[in-house]
């Protein structure tokens, strides 16, 4: 092909990048957003706890006191001693870590597993999908407690076995949201144009697609990331956290909420003020994501 | 006329509040509609025409404003008007038509009572409320308006639609309309027939009309005076008549010269276009707005705003150089020469028995019934018909993308080719490629023009690294975009410059041949002429052979060597450009032909095409054009399909009446149709179908 010379070809230079100013400037709302700001510092907190708890925490979170069991709060102990005479608050301090590594590792496990399912259905259509998203339906009319009871039978209790189940579970929720995503945006021209190209169907999807569904995948994510939260100490609460060696803001609760009838409210008042600011934090985070891509 | 004017805009200054700064849309408009006059506010995109309605309308988006200026209707301000006064206004004075249709209608609605609506606002009670709407249904002429009354908005067809939104828009009996690009969406045959409507009912009902266009063909039937808007600022103002025939603005002047009209030839004649680009939104404009892309460009337009000179006969341009307008020089170059590969009677690509059919819940659709067609190396074949007429699923078809039925052929230099594009080999694939429509759909938005281009060029022809990168360049440059701008995502780029990507995309696998299927349809006449002359270009250049799908019939003839018209996706006529294009011709090449307003202004006789298209699932027995056909013989046409036959060398028509009868009688318009019966019914069907 030789170049054609034509002095008319209008050539704009575009003045101003205008896309990586309104990419800047979603960023910036979203920053400037109150929600997210009050989301990231509820978060921050429990991250930075999560990381060196056990270097803020006053007193060894497992050290027995058996002479000052059940103490009410006060300045010795902030949040008060639990049933064996522990620190409260530096239990609760040191007890986000467990938390804060099943429940991302967990959420992040049944993003990728879904949108990888939500993409190969969404694209390919017909009987594929119909029977994937058949499986997907039957699967989520059982509530995930009942099914992580069974996994915790089966293999066992153990922060691999929570991941697993959690994100084999959200796996199925986030690959109906991907499909659908997918479903319109493989209407469109340029899924046509790589066929044209003769592209194999994973480029098309992984490469294509994929990049242009980011922003459902994103927001589904950090939503549940807060069900994870909510789903784990659910599961500590009914005995099925991992190992009970690690304080864990579920089971805390679980093995002091018959003292409350006692006015013995302190060991479970505090741990569950903890995993609602967590999933609040994250919950807030998560509306402001989804606002700005909504933009 | 009487003296008090139906709207009365006064040095209007709107300006739209974007990231904290005020950009000026309208810049000191003034525009005087009197009662009874229609007027044309022509413009390309981003230029305010639709701004200067809604502001008319107080419909201002939140962060829009208007500065200064005034808006006077029926004696009263517009702009100091309570909400509950303009609420009043809208109701009774001043209505209003969308470009959408769809979109206008509540769904969920039934016509009858969302017409009633209105006429309940007004005080009538509800029995007299829908007797006037159905009324207003017959006078739009929606075909039996006591069953239309119960129709939802999706049972109608999009001219169907628009005719209830004008129904709704004139129950008020308003002193003005404001059409915004009502016939954008729709076919030639029913766009020519709203128009038609818009007209009568204006006569009938004296309603001044504020018509707003980016087609100057349709202002010119339409409109009895003009404005040239442009960069929010009147550029030129006149008598239709005057403004088309002896346009005093520079701008008006280009604009006219890039539209493809009646006799242009891509071999003759290259399309003129104006250089450069609108201003940006609020750009900071000292002297004349249009400087920048003037021909006549003088240091005084750059310092200088013109005044609006007036012309006599209330003619006014606003150019420092209005008597030289006219001489604006030509921009385009010469006519390339012809390539290496001209065209030749052999054909390249052949389709045999094409047929398609789509069964959707029970039903099946022909949407291509045995199609046979060739295009030879290096020829244009224009494909045109009405929406749903299988032009895209021919496309679809010969690209592979859509499988046709058994007993189909499609080859490629006398080859049988694999119905699916993933069965063809790379030769095949790399030899036929496509532009689509709408550069924003076709354009992986997430991926830069290098990326786009570059991956076709790794698929398509194996080049890697740095010899992809300077193929990457020959290419930019020959399909004339910038290579700086390689890195640059597509959300970036204009309209014009989005779809050079997609044709430099098409033709990084040097094609055989390129289906552009509306390739212009999407972008403003100055946009459009650029890139017809680039095909052009590249197909002198190339030799490449193109199947050229379009519903302007301008374009088409402009770049068409052969024209194939497709019906209910059969093949009613093909032949040469000029053959077709003259009679004697199919009535329904007759009738689109004579359906498309011309910028000349000639009256042709109109031949008025009754009822909409037929359902593809349901399609007419014997000659499916018979329902509309203005030529209609008798039974004959209802029982037998006639054959395609060979009238001159190359030119088949599929026509019972014999040829030397059709030249003869399409030397004058015909008859009206006495049995308007089976038409009424046959719309009833396509209503209820819902297609």
């Amino acid at each position: 092909m030789t170049t054609i010379e034509d002095p008319a070809a209008p050539i704009q230079i575009p003045v101003r990048d205008e896309a990586t100013i309104a990419r800047g400037e979603r960023l910036r709302l979203l920053v400037r957003s109150p929600g997210f700001i009050l989301g990231a510092i509820l978060v921050g907190f429990w991250v930075v706890c999560a990381l060196f708890g056990a270097m803020i925490a006053p007193q060894d979170p497992q050290a027995d006191d058996i002479l000052n069991k059940l103490v009410a709060p006060s300045g010795d102990h902030l949040f008060g001693t639990d049933r064996l005479g522990r620190d409260v608050f530096s239990r609760v301090l040191v007890g986000a870590r467990e938390i804060l590594i099943t429940a991302p590792l967990a959420t992040l496990l049944g993003t990728v597993i879904g949108t990888a399912i939500g993409l190969v259905t969404g694209y390919y259509r017909g009987l594929v999908d119909d029977i994937t998203m058949r499986i997907v339906d039957a699967m989520l009319a059982v509530p995930v407690i009942i099914i992580a009871f069974l996994a915790i039978v089966a293999r066992g209790a153990s922060r691999l076995t929570i991941i697993l189940v959690i994100g084999f579970v959200f796996s199925m929720i986030i690959a109906k949201t991907v499909r659908a995503a997918v479903l319109s945006e493989r209407e469109l021209d340029y899924v046509q144009a790589a066929r044209l190209r003769n592209e194999r169907s994973p480029y098309i999807m992984f490469a294509e697609i994929l990049p242009n569904v980011m922003g459902p995948v994103v927001v589904e994510f950090t939503v549940r990331l807060g069900y994870a939260i909510f789903t784990i100490a659910t599961l500590a609460f009914l005995g099925f956290g991992a190992d009970p060696s690690i304080p864990d803001w579920g089971r805390d609760i679980e093995q002091h909420y018959a003292f409350i009838n006692g006015g013995i409210w302190w060991a479970v008042l505090f741990p569950s003020l903890a995993i609602a600011t967590l999933i609040v934090g994250i919950n807030l985070i998560a509306d402001a994501i989804a606002q700005t891509f909504e933009r | 006329m009487s003296a008090e004017p139906a709207i009365q805009m006064e040095d209007l200054e709107v300006v739209y509040r974007v990231r904290g700064v005020d950009r000026p849309v309208l810049r000191g408009l003034s525009i005087t509609i009197a009662k009874g006059e229609s007027y044309g506010l022509v413009g390309e995109s981003g230029c305010g025409k639709t701004t200067a309605a809604f502001t008319i309308m107080r419909y201002l988006p939140r962060n829009g404003r208007v500065v200064s200026g005034s808006i006077r209707a029926d004696g009263a301000d517009l702009l100091t008007m309570s909400e509950a006064e303009v609420r009043r206004l809208r109701a009774s004075t001043i209505s209003m038509v969308y470009q959408n249709p769809g979109a206008a209608l509540n769904p969920a609605i039934r016509v009858g009572d969302q017409i009633a609506e209105v006429f309940r606002l007004r005080g009538h009670d509800r029995s007299e409320s829908l007797d006037r709407a159905q009324e207003m249904l017959r006078k739009v002429q929606i075909s039996d308006p006591a069953g239309g009354m119960r129709r939802y908005p999706h049972q109608l067809s999009g001219g169907g639609q628009q005719r209830v939104v004008i129904a709704m828009a004139l129950a008020s009996d308003p002193t003005l309309l404001i059409l915004d690009e009502p016939t954008t969406g729709l076919d030639a045959t029913v766009e020519s027939e709203v128009l038609d409507l818009v007209a009568a009912l204006r006569e009938e009902f004296g309603t001044s009309v504020l018509f707003i266009s980016h087609n100057l063909a349709v202002i010119r039937k339409m409109c009895e005076r003009v404005g040239v808007l442009y960069a929010g600022r009147l550029v030129e103002e006149g008598e239709a008549e005057t403004v088309f025939t002896e346009p005093r603005h520079p701008y008006t002047v280009g604009l006219l010269r890039c539209i493809p009209r009646g006799g242009l030839r891509k071999d003759r004649d290259r399309l003129d276009t104006i250089p450069g680009y609108l201003p940006q939104l609020g750009a900071d404009l000292t002297g004349c707005v249009f400087a920048d892309r003037c021909g006549l460009v003088q240091e005084i337009c750059r310092t200088d705003e013109p005044p609006l000179h007036p012309l006599g006969n209330g003619h006014s341009s606003r150019c420092h150089f209005h008597d030289k307008a006219a001489e604006v020089p030509y921009t385009a170059s010469s006519i390339p020469e012809p390539g290496t590969a001209p065209a030749n009677g052999d054909g390249l690509v052949r389709l045999e028995h094409a047929s398609k059919t789509f069964s959707h819940e029970g039903s099946t659709v022909r949407a291509l019934v045995d199609v046979d067609l060739s295009i030879a190396a290096g020829e244009t074949l224009g494909l045109v018909g009405e929406s749903g007429c299988g032009k895209t699923t021919l496309a679809r078809v010969l690209l592979g993308l859509t499988a046709p039925d058994d007993g189909s052929t499609v080859e490629l230099d006398g080859r049988r080719l694999a119905a699916r594009v993933v069965k063809r080999d790379r030769e095949q694939v790399r030899a036929l490629q496509t532009v689509f429509q709408n550069p924003d759909s076709a354009l992986n938005r997430r991926f830069s023009v290098r990326r786009i281009i570059g991956r076709a060029l790794e698929k398509l022809v194996g080049l890697h690294g740095k010899r992809r990168e300077e193929r990457l360049k020959e290419i930019a440059s020959s399909v004339r975009f910038d290579e700086r701008l390689l890195s640059a995502r597509p959300v970036q780029l204009s309209g014009g410059l989005k779809q050079r990507v997609a044709i430099g995309r098409a033709f990084a696998g040097e094609p055989r041949v390129v289906v552009c299927d509306e390739p212009t349809s999407a972008l403003d006449v100055s946009v459009q002429a650029a890139i017809l002359n680039l095909l052009a270009d590249l197909q002198a250049k190339e030799g490449v052979t193109y199947l050229f799908i379009s519903h302007d019939l301008g374009v088409v003839r402009y770049l068409a060597d052969r024209i194939a018209v497709l019906y209910l996706g059969r093949l009613m006529e093909v032949g040469p450009a000029e053959a077709v294009f003259n009679p004697p011709h199919h009535p329904y090449t007759e009738a689109l032909l004579s359906a498309v307003p011309t910028l000349e202004g000639e009256e042709r006789p109109r031949i008025r095409l009754q009822g909409e298209i037929p359902s593809a699932a349901d399609p007419p027995s014997g000659c499916v054009f018979h329902t509309r056909c203005p030529r209609y013989l008798g039974a004959i046409c209802e029982e037998q399909e006639p054959p395609l036959a060979e009238v001159e060398r190359g030119h088949y028509i599929r026509c019972h009446i014999p040829v030397d009868e059709l030249r003869r009688i399409q030397a004058e318009p015909p008859p009206p149709r006495t049995s308007a019966r089976r038409v009424e019914d046959d719309e009833l069907t396509h209503g209820l179908t819902g297609s």
